[in-house]
Formats: C-alpha cells, sequence, structure tokens
C-alpha cells in the first residue's frame, strides 16, 4: 500500500472561520487520501465541527482555502433537526440526496443493524437508532469521502464497538478516504491513520503514535490519555456484527 | 361549453388545486405559511400596477411578488430583525401601498372585494390560458427539482454537504410560489390563496406516512374542495375563495377524527 499513488480527496489549507470578529478556528490545514481515516479530536468548542462544515462548503465565507476533488460525499452530521411537519420514513430518508435501489438501501441498513426499521416513520426512531439509520445512509452511496461528526453519540456500548469496526471496514472495502469527528479517544488512537489535535488551532498533528508522545496533547487530555495507546492497541482475532456479538474469525 | 361561467370557474379550480396541493406540502414543511401569505398581500400591489400600466395581470402580479422576495433575502441579511417582523412590515405595507394606489384610478371601475375574495364570474377564457399554461410550467418545475428541494428541506446541511445545491433550488421554490399566487389570484382571492395553500396540505399531513401520500392527498382534498366550493358558491351565490375555503376547513375536521382513529390503534 503506497501512500503516494492515493488520490488526493480533500485539502484544506490555512482555513480561518470568524463569527463576529471571534475566530472558530484559526488556520486549519489538512488532507484526506483515498482509504485514510483522519480525526479531528479535541476539547469541547474547538472548532471540531466547524472544521468538518468548512472542509464540506457548508459555511463559506472563511479565509483561505477548500478545495474538494470528488463529488461522491457522505456526511454524518453532529446534530440533525428534522422538522416532523414532514412525514418521512427510512427508506424515504436513504435516499434523500440520491436515488437509491431497493437492494442498496436493504444492505446499509443491514450493516448498521437497523434493517428491520425500513419502513417505519423517522420520527418513531430512538436517538441511537436514528444514528444508526444516519450512518447507513451516509455509505449507502458508497462516497469516496465519509465525513463522521461524532457518529455514534447515542449508539449503546455494543453497537459502539461495533459501528467503528464497521467504519473501518468500509474504509478498506470502498476505499473511501474519511474525516472523523470523536470524543473516544481510544477508538481514535487504534484505527486513523492520522490525528489531528485542535483547541481553535492545530495543536498537534501526526500519526497516533508520536501524537500521544507530545506535550500538547498532553496538556489538552491530561497524562492519562498518553496510556492509551499501550492499553488498546491490540492485534483482533475476531470481529463483531453490527448487533455486537463476536464473529470468531474474520 | 366554455362559454358558461361556470364551466370555466372549475376549469379554473381544477387546474389551480393541482398545483397548490404539491406546493402547499413545500410551504408547510418549510414552514413558509407566512411568507406565502405576505407574497399574497403584495398581490395587491401587483394589480394596481397591472391596471395603472394596463399590462396582465398574473404577470404583474408574479414580478411585484419576485421583487418582494427578493428584498426579504436583502433584509435577512442586512437587518438583525427576527423573521415575522419582517413578513408582516412587508405584507402588510404592500396591502397598504396597494390600497391607496387603488385610490388614485378612480377612474376605472374596480371590484377590490373580488380581488380580496376571489370571484369566479370574472374567469375568461384568457384566464383559463395562464392558470393552465402556467400551472403547468410550475409542475413541471418541481418535478424537475423535486430532489435536491426536497432534501434541503429535509436537512440544509446535509443537503449542502453532498452537493444538492440548496440556495439555488430554495430560490426557484420562491419564484414557484411567486407564480402560482399570481394565477390563482382571481379565483381565490389574495386573502384566502394561502389557504388553499396549507389546508389541504395540512389535511394530508393527518393522514400520510410519508411524503408523496402525503402529495397526492393534498392534491384530492383541494380538489374537493374547489368542486364543493364553487357548487355551493353557485347554488347560495357566496363568493368563490371563501366557499373553497370552508370546504377545505370541513375535510380538515374531519381528516382529524380519522388522525384521532390512527392515533388510537397505534397505542
Amino acid at each position: 500500500m503506497e501512500n503516494k499513488n492515493k488520490k488526493i480527496l480533500l485539502k484544506v489549507e490555512n482555513a480561518s472561520y470568524y463569527i463576529n470578529d471571534k475566530a472558530l478556528i484559526k488556520e486549519v490545514s489538512l488532507e484526506i487520501k483515498q482509504g485514510e481515516i483522519v480525526t479531528l479530536i479535541g476539547p469541547n468548542g474547538s472548532g471540531k465541527s466547524t472544521t468538518a462544515k468548512i472542509a464540506l462548503g457548508i459555511y463559506k465565507k472563511i479565509e483561505g482555502r477548500v478545495r474538494r476533488f470528488t463529488e461522491r460525499i457522505g456526511y454524518v452530521p453532529q446534530k440533525v433537526s428534522v422538522d416532523w411537519t414532514l412525514p418521512i420514513r427510512v427508506i424515504d430518508f436513504m435516499s434523500l440526496t440520491e436515488d437509491l435501489k431497493n437492494d442498496q438501501i436493504n444492505v446499509a441498513l443491514n450493516l448498521t443493524g437497523v434493517d428491520h426499521l425500513k419502513n417505519k416513520s423517522l420520527s418513531n426512531l430512538s436517538g441511537g437508532e436514528f444514528q444508526r439509520v444516519l450512518i447507513a445512509r451516509a455509505i449507502a452511496k458508497k462516497p469516496e469521502l465519509l465525513v463522521l461528526d461524532e457518529p455514534v453519540q447515542g449508539v449503546d456500548f455494543k453497537g459502539e464497538i461495533a459501528l467503528y469496526e464497521l467504519i473501518k471496514k468500509i474504509s478498506e472495502k470502498l476505499n473511501c478516504g474519511i474525516l472523523l469527528i470523536s470524543h473516544d479517544l481510544h477508538v481514535v488512537m487504534s484505527a486513523t491513520d492520522f490525528v489531528i489535535c485542535l483547541n481553535g488551532h492545530v495543536c498537534c498533528s501526526g500519526k497516533p503514535h508520536s501524537v500521544v508522545k507530545d506535550q500538547k496533547y498532553k496538556d489538552l487530555f491530561g497524562d492519562k490519555a498518553s496510556n492509551i495507546l499501550s492499553l488498546y492497541e491490540h492485534e483482533h482475532d475476531h470481529s463483531h456484527s453490527a448487533d455486537g456479538s463476536i464473529d470468531p474469525k474474520k | 361549453m366554455l362559454d358558461d361561467f361556470f364551466i370555466r370557474a372549475l376549469i379554473a379550480g381544477i387546474g389551480i388545486s393541482l398545483v397548490t396541493g404539491p406546493l402547499g406540502c413545500f410551504v408547510v414543511w418549510r414552514r413558509l405559511s407566512f411568507f406565502a401569505g405576505t407574497l399574497a398581500h403584495s398581490a395587491l400591489l401587483g394589480v394596481t400596477m397591472a391596471l395603472f400600466f394596463e399590462i396582465n395581470i398574473a404577470f404583474s402580479v408574479f414580478v411585484i411578488s419576485a421583487v418582494l422576495a427578493i428584498l426579504l433575502l436583502q433584509l435577512q441579511k442586512k437587518t438583525n430583525l427576527p423573521n415575522d417582523a419582517l413578513l408582516g412590515l412587508l405584507a402588510h405595507s404592500s396591502l397598504a401601498v396597494g390600497l391607496v394606489v387603488i385610490g388614485f384610478l378612480t377612474s376605472i371601475r374596480f371590484d377590490v372585494m373580488a380581488l380580496l375574495f376571489g370571484d369566479i364570474l370574472a374567469v375568461n377564457q384568457n384566464d383559463l390560458l395562464v392558470i393552465w399554461l402556467g400551472g403547468g410550467l410550475i409542475l413541471i418545475v418541481l418535478k424537475l427539482i423535486w430532489k435536491p428541494l426536497f432534501a434541503s428541506t429535509v436537512n440544509y446541511e446535509l443537503s449542502e454537504a453532498e452537493g444538492m445545491k440548496p440556495d439555488k433550488f430554495n430560490a426557484i421554490f420562491t419564484i414557484l410560489t411567486a407564480a402560482l399566487i399570481a394565477i390563482s389570484i382571481k379565483i381565490v382571492g389574495l386573502l384566502l390563496i394561502t389557504g388553499m395553500l396549507i389546508i389541504p396540505a395540512a389535511t394530508a399531513r393527518n393522514v400520510s406516512n410519508n411524503p408523496k401520500q402525503m402529495v397526492i392527498f393534498s392534491v384530492i382534498f383541494g380538489l374537493i374542495s374547489v368542486l364543493a366550493g364553487l357548487f355551493t358558491s353557485l347554488k347560495i351565490n357566496s363568493a368563490s375563495g371563501p366557499s373553497i375555503i370552508t370546504a377545505t376547513l370541513l375535510l380538515f375536521i374531519l381528516s382529524l377524527i380519522k388522525f384521532k382513529k390512527v392515533s388510537d390503534l397505534k397505542k
């Protein structure tokens, strides 16, 4: 796997974003290539979601430059408020931005473990169920770039692990680039290729191994956060299906 | 047969309800009922302009509504006033200016009541042409932009992130709404056109569980209301607009009973 030959999907160069003269993020740069998982970490209000929205072109009045080299993008926002004056079922929501065949919808819902909810109304889903539907929708269109803003919030513990493994699997299978925002340092350090530590600006960045040793990382998350790697870096001899049960061999 | 005023009114009403159904659903989903009302109020100014310059009424109403919509967008960007205040400002000031201008047009015989509440007697063959051609065009455009418009209605950020260009399609939708108001002023009247947009859609919401179903029901309820309203209007000599809207209200009340039954069953 040579990194050099991989297509660049997204490039953010020195992006700053101001609201009322207050900088939400300052001079943030990042790059995502095919098959690569880049993770943004940082405390609350450090500009993670803002960075994602700038990368996606939702916030346009920025300083700096954003270039996207693909139009096949799947997005799982941190917050989705769907207005319930709109009657909409899971199946309608799945093909929101792209026409999908029925079996594509089934496969995606099956992967995130919610195929039984297909004909249910979105308004009747629980938070965790809705989150699984959101992920299914984003991956169903086989995107080249996935942007996941805290994708497993509200999902039960078993499901959380399974969904992160699913995300990892998808990045390999579809060879898509992933921009991941997560508070779960364990996951970040074991599953990502590149970590960017944000606090309004880029504090430090690099491979998980080197970031955890960085003094700025320790300052931001505390000394204990550095031990995460030794605790959680282990070889997987099994995988989890979406409902959390263990499949003995991959 | 087209010589009969009642047949003409029926054809016009059916044409309008075919368009208000789907468009009304979007107005309800996007919470734009006050916005649609504002555009309708400005229609009075559009009509007086048409009389003053002796141009086509539908065209003039359309232009004024479109200008108003652009004005609203600018005001939203440049002031800190809440949306409903801006809408109220535009609605009532354009209505007032329209009424003042009418005062100057003393040379023209003018039925303000017909303008406010609709007048089936006034529908001529030219109007039918405007309604069916205009309405057909609105429906074709709506069909073409359905997917991105629907996506941005469900969630703006998702649709922007995934390349659906929501701003562009929201603007087109605004123009479609202005066009609809322009073609339906004569039948329903400017005070009641918002009702024709919202009430059948609201009724449909009570009995549907997916977007397509809601659109279809909304068209059906609109058609029933137009037919019932116009026949009543003919029988008891009531104004056409209020009769149609009263019919939509009756359907809405019926749907509440059905809605209650459905929710009881769910429990």
